[in-house]
């Protein structure tokens, strides 16, 4: 994918933000599925003067799916808007620890968000296309972050739209508004929209839980496709989704991480009785 | 029940108010199919009330057509052309006074709408709460000034103030430009313009602040979550998103601008002149007919007069029709929500 899109990133040609040393372990060991794209140490979070968030420790895996899940209100979804850091929009919130990330932590000031969010893409629960063209929706991102334009442009919203299996259901209505697509339709232009611009991690907050039973599936089929190119993270309310699609599954109850582990061995052999009600139903 | 024997006496030709009795009786067949007599009433107040509307419009068409034949007889479509106006001479024209309203809303648009953005997206996107609340009231407090006390400090001390330091600084270094030529008097149409666009900056910008609060959070996390930039944001989906109501609130500045009489009477001069320095005295509709209502004593006068509030009125209604009309191609187009 990465050979057949000509255009550059055009702030950071080079993605020189962090250091690549990690990446270039990866690559020489044959893409070890063990390397660790995202390390969270010691993660708080407050909201005002109310911690949400109590010391954190999750390795998220590259090229692999980790599902995060857990009862409404336990910090799944604060969890992972930290990784982009698009928290820092509202007042009063605010993280402490660390996020390694090629050996930089994320969270320091010294980070752009702006450059970190380019590599840290997010799709979010209320499918939430643009207020202009399907075309335009895609094309959002590219035109702030390259130098592509014309031919180029559409060469990657097309290719882009492919990804995401989109582009046969939306090709002779390109330039309709998105919102006119149906939900499912919305969420993986969405999903389109975020990996338009290759960031290397995604991070997922219940991206299914507004659409339909079929469209999810294709949701969680896509998925499953793009694992081999990047990094996802997703928060889900469905256990059998996150049983299907990740291969590891941190439990969260009320700001804590419960249990990290193998997915396999989360949901057939729970370490710890709180996961076990959970994944059992007995609560939650 | 007891109501039962009395409403069934009225069965048949039951007029409407006694409807009512019929729902009390909850074995009745027609319980739920029968207008509720409280209903019909409603509706009728309702309708009267809407019908108004138009009865209205009408009405204040055909008083002002009838009350300006004489003009409109006389000078017919040459009335809007022409520059002339003479008591004396009995010869009269819309031009400049068209003309004056024209360019002191002009001037006021093209400074009221994007300061009136600006700061309503200042307030939303950028201020701390505490300051928003404070910007905010601010605000709500400018739009309920009188337009006479604008008026009065536009003539005491914003004209001196532009006599004496702007108008000399804008023809030093802009004097080779038409518009800005001439002798720096202070009341003139620029100073007109400016006074306009801060009465109409109120609207603008609590109408636009409230169009932008009203942009979904997720939307803008969306963007930002892409690598945009606080302008980047604003241009590419919080001002599109935003675009329907934005019109509005310049259409609600425009209407406004258009019909301001008492401030504008004040500052711009009140000459029938037309002129292409924004330094020059001028008129404009609204301001003519404060000015010279009471003087008028010939009926040709007074029916020119009332002509020219006729063009107004055509104006401020086909300006928002063209507002309708092109906020539907808009929306067609973008396909905003």
């Amino acid at each position: 994918m990465n050979e057949t899109i000509s255009i550059k990133i055009k702030q950071n040609p080079d993605r020189s933000l962090f250091n690549r040393d990690e990446e270039s372990v990866v690559n020489s060991s044959g893409g070890n599925h063990s390397t660790v794209k995202l390390a969270v140490r010691n993660l708080n979070f407050f909201y005002g003067e109310h911690q949400v968030l109590f010391d954190n420790n999750i390795d998220i895996h590259q090229k692999q799916i980790t599902a995060i899940i857990g009862p409404s209100g336990c910090g799944k979804s604060t969890h992972i808007r930290t990784y982009n850091r698009i928290y820092e929009l509202y007042r009063n919130q605010r993280a402490e620890g660390e996020i390694r990330m090629g050996g930089q932590n994320i969270l320091a000031p010294t980070v752009d968000s702006t450059l970190l969010r380019q590599r840290i893409g997010m799709i979010f629960q209320k499918p939430s296309p643009f207020p202009m063209s399907v075309f335009d929706n895609i094309a959002y991102g590219l035109r702030i972050n390259t130098n592509g334009r014309g031919s180029e442009l559409a060469g990657c919203v097309e290719e882009t739209l492919q990804r995401v299996a989109l582009w046969d259901e939306v090709k002779d209505k390109l330039w309709e508004p998105g919102t006119d697509l149906s939900g499912g339709q919305q969420q993986r232009l969405c999903i389109a929209r975020a990996i338009a611009i290759k960031p290397e991690v995604l991070l997922m907050d219940e991206p299914c839980s507004a659409i339909d039973p079929i469209a999810s599936a294709k949701i969680e089929e896509l998925m499953l496709d793009l694992k081999s190119h990047y990094t996802i993270v997703i928060v889900t309310h469905n256990m059998q989704q996150a049983a299907r699609v990740s291969d590891y599954t941190a439990f969260f109850y009320q700001g804590h991480i419960i249990e990290f582990g193998d997915t396999k061995q989360l949901f057939t052999n729970p370490q710890h009785q709180q996961t076990e009600d959970y994944i059992t139903g007995r609560f939650g | 029940m007891a109501l039962t024997a009395l409403t069934s006496k009225w069965s048949g030709s039951v007029p409407a108010v006694w409807a009512v009795w019929d729902v009390w009786d909850e074995n009745s067949p027609d319980r739920i199919i029968k207008p509720v007599a409280g209903d019909r009433v409603f509706r009728w107040i309702t309708t009267v009330c809407a019908a108004a509307i138009p009865v209205l419009m009408a009405g204040l068409v055909c008083v002002m057509v009838f009350n300006s034949h004489l003009a409109l007889k006389k000078f017919g479509l040459g009335f809007l052309t022409s520059t002339a106006w003479n008591p004396i001479t009995q010869e009269y024209g819309a031009l400049s006074s068209i003309f004056g309203t024209g360019v002191s809303t002009l001037i006021a648009m093209l400074i009221a709408m994007p300061m009136g953005l600006a700061v309503a997206l200042f307030l939303v996107e950028w201020a701390p709460p505490k300051l928003e609340a404070f910007f905010g009231t601010a605000i709500e407090l400018l739009a309920a000034v009188p337009s006479i006390i604008y008026g009065m400090w536009g003539l005491f001390v914003f004209a001196p103030f532009m006599a004496d330091h702007v108008q000399p600084l804008l023809g030093r270094y802009l004097g080779f430009l038409p518009l800005f030529k001439g002798p720096p008097m202070g009341i003139g149409m620029l100073t007109t313009g400016i006074i306009l666009a801060l009465m109409i900056l109120p609207f603008i910008s609590s109408v636009s602040r409230d169009v932008f609060k009203m942009v979904p959070s997720v939307l803008k996390e969306s963007a930002y979550g892409l690598g945009a930039t606080n302008w980047e944001v604003t241009k590419g989906v919080i001002l599109p998103y935003a675009l329907h109501g934005i019109i509005g609130a310049g259409f609600l500045g425009l209407g406004r601008a258009l019909g301001e009489t008492m401030a504008v009477t004040f500052v711009i001069g009140n000459s029938h002149r037309l002129s292409a320095s924004l330094f020059e005295t001028g008129n404009s509709i609204a301001s003519t007919l404060a000015n010279e209502f009471t003087e008028a004593s010939e009926p040709l006068y007074l029916h020119a007069l009332v002509a020219l509030g006729l063009v107004l009125f055509l104006i401020t209604v086909t300006s928002q029709i063209a507002a309708q009309l092109w906020l539907r191609h808009i929306i067609k187009k973008a396909g905003g929500k």
